[in-house]
């Protein structure tokens, strides 16, 4: 045996007990990374515009649930009902502040553009200038340093899988999330205003034949991506504290996870999300952490070299 | 009066597609615009349901301006659209296709539907397929009962036999007939001029973006002019 398998063997064992542990928080961090890919993805079905201000959306989620949660709650630290109270309150203002920022880019950066008959490169420089101008905002009015989210009882262990204790803070994502997901899969496969949403995916012109009026159609896209995206930073927030910077990697990583599940695919989002943070967590047990980020930007250039439609590689259209 | 159209002018950029058209579709007719590849009948159409924005002129829809008025309001209006090349979505069942019709009208469509799938059996066949998967034929009637989901009053065919067999050609005239006898006002652009006029009231002839000749459709069939270029037969018979 080599070096190498020494080297596995070794790690599995220590690891072992540590395996349940991972992947719990790896399937966590995987389904906050499918709900921002949602964002990407509808955008992107819709459109066919990688929507790269989505980062500053996770962002801005974050940071109002922050200031909300300050003004609700202050410093003190809730329990039993009332942890539950500033969870729903935390995710309402992330969700709500979340949609209306994305509805702001989409009027602001991007609607312009589309009445002009822009390129798509205009759409891109576009994006990345709303992004730096969000981003630096938030840097220069709520300082440049890391701000703790009031922090309600959610490091506490509730139960355990196979030895590994599962915190709070994971059941909420977890309920959250797939709540959520279930919700936008839901909503844009069986509701009339999600046909409507399917129909300018696949042709915008014919939908607005069938009185769809696409550019409500379009702001709504960004809205419902925009709420996923803003919870997603509520929940990153209140396990790391939220910065201006926040929403860069995860948003990155959704991305990512959006590619690997097929771009413009709701539930390949949302796939893709969970795959991405199950390997990447795994991969603490075979490289040190520090690689972490390395081994999910791995993944999404060799998911392209080989299937550069990712896993379920289909349109929006299709996401009934 | 159901459609009146007067100096209509539309461009694309620096090219002018239509050189201020007038023309008029009145109440229960079927009224063709004949014509040449690029001579402005789609132009027409996709201008008559805000596709396209005029640069000059008005359009009249039941007496009321339209001119100005945005694409997606238009099926609530009363006008519905089979564009050229059908444009099914090919990702949604044929169901959800015909539901797509009614999109913007309120209250429920079952009885709708069941009505489609009276006028088109083949769509009741195939209502869990998707709209892609359907043959030219197939889809060209589901591009008509989609638009007839929205109840309009008036219906813009587009090219309805484009890359049509001849068998299924006369199934979609015979059904086109149907139409106006139940009451549909019909705005028809064809290729196929005979088969056309053979079914309309009246007829337009565009070439450039002008109109060059309107007339009875029956007087038209016989025109040396139309029987030359659009039907086909030498100038000499």
């Amino acid at each position: 045996m080599g070096a190498f398998g020494h080297y596995l063997v070794s790690h599995f064992s220590t690891l072992r007990l540590e395996f349940w542990g991972l992947l719990v928080g790896g399937v966590a961090n995987g389904l906050i990374y499918g709900m921002v890919a949602v964002g990407y993805t509808l955008v992107y079905g819709v459109l066919r515009l990688i929507n790269f201000a989505h980062s500053e959306i996770v962002m801005t989620g974050g940071f109002t649930s922050y200031f909300v949660l300050r003004g609700v709650i202050g410093t003190s630290i809730p329990n039993g009902w009332a942890t539950v109270g500033v969870l729903v309150v935390g995710m309402v203002a992330g969700g709500v502040s979340g949609a209306v920022m994305a509805m702001l880019v989409e009027r602001v950066a991007y609607r312009p553009l589309r009445r002009r008959r822009a390129p798509q490169l205009a759409y891109l420089i576009s994006a990345i200038g709303a992004s730096y101008f969000l981003f630096n905002l938030a840097g220069k009015e709520f300082g440049r340093v890391l701000l703790s989210v009031p922090q309600p009882y959610i490091n506490h262990p509730i139960f355990s899988i196979f030895g590994a204790p599962v915190q709070l803070y994971y059941l909420v994502i977890v309920i959250a999330s797939v709540g959520m997901l279930i919700l936008a899969d839901q909503f844009v496969g069986r509701t009339r205003l999600g046909r409507g949403l399917r129909a300018v995916a696949q042709d915008s012109e014919t939908a607005s034949l069938m009185g769809v009026d696409v550019n409500r159609t379009i702001a709504l896209t960004f809205a419902l991506g925009g709420a996923l995206g803003g919870i997603g930073g509520f929940l990153l927030g209140l396990g790391t504290g939220v910065v201006y910077t926040m929403g860069f990697v995860p948003a990155l990583k959704a991305f990512t996870a959006a590619v690997l599940g097929g771009i413009g695919n709701l539930r390949g989002a949302m796939i893709g999300g969970i795959l991405l943070g199950v390997v990447e967590s795994l991969s603490i047990a075979f490289v040190q952490p520090a690689y972490i980020d390395v081994v999910a930007f791995g993944i999404l250039v060799l998911v392209l070299l080989v299937r550069p439609t990712g896993i379920l590689g289909e349109r929006l259209g299709r996401a009934a | 009066m159901t459609l009146e159209v007067r100096d209509a002018v539309v461009r694309y950029g620096a090219i002018t597609a239509l050189h201020g058209i007038s023309f008029e579709v009145r109440d229960g007719e079927i009224v063709t615009l004949l014509g040449a590849n690029g001579a402005g009948k789609t132009t027409t159409l996709r201008m008559l349901s805000g596709l396209h924005g005029v640069s000059g002129g008005q359009i009249l829809f039941e007496g009321q301006d339209v001119t100005k008025t945005p694409a997606h309001v238009f099926t609530t209006l009363g006008i519905g659209h089979v564009p050229e090349g059908r444009r099914i979505f090919s990702q949604m069942t044929v169901e959800e296709n015909l539901e797509m019709g009614a999109f913007a009208r309120k209250g429920s469509t079952t009885d709708d539907l069941e009505r489609m799938y009276e006028t088109f059996p083949i769509l009741k066949e195939r209502r869990k397929q998707l709209g892609g998967n359907l043959s030219g034929g197939e889809q060209q009637m589901l591009a008509i009962g989609r638009a007839l989901m929205g109840h309009p009053r008036l219906l813009l065919l587009d090219e309805p036999s484009m890359g049509l067999a001849p068998m299924v050609v006369e199934t979609i005239f015979r059904i086109i007939g149907e139409i106006r006898e139940a009451g549909t006002t019909i705005l028809l652009v064809e290729q196929n001029a005979a088969q056309a006029l053979r079914l309309a009231d009246r007829g337009y002839v565009l070439e450039n973006g002008r109109i060059v000749l309107s007339d009875a459709a029956d007087l038209l069939l016989t025109d040396p002019r139309v029987r030359a270029v659009y039907l086909g037969e030498g100038a000499e018979s």
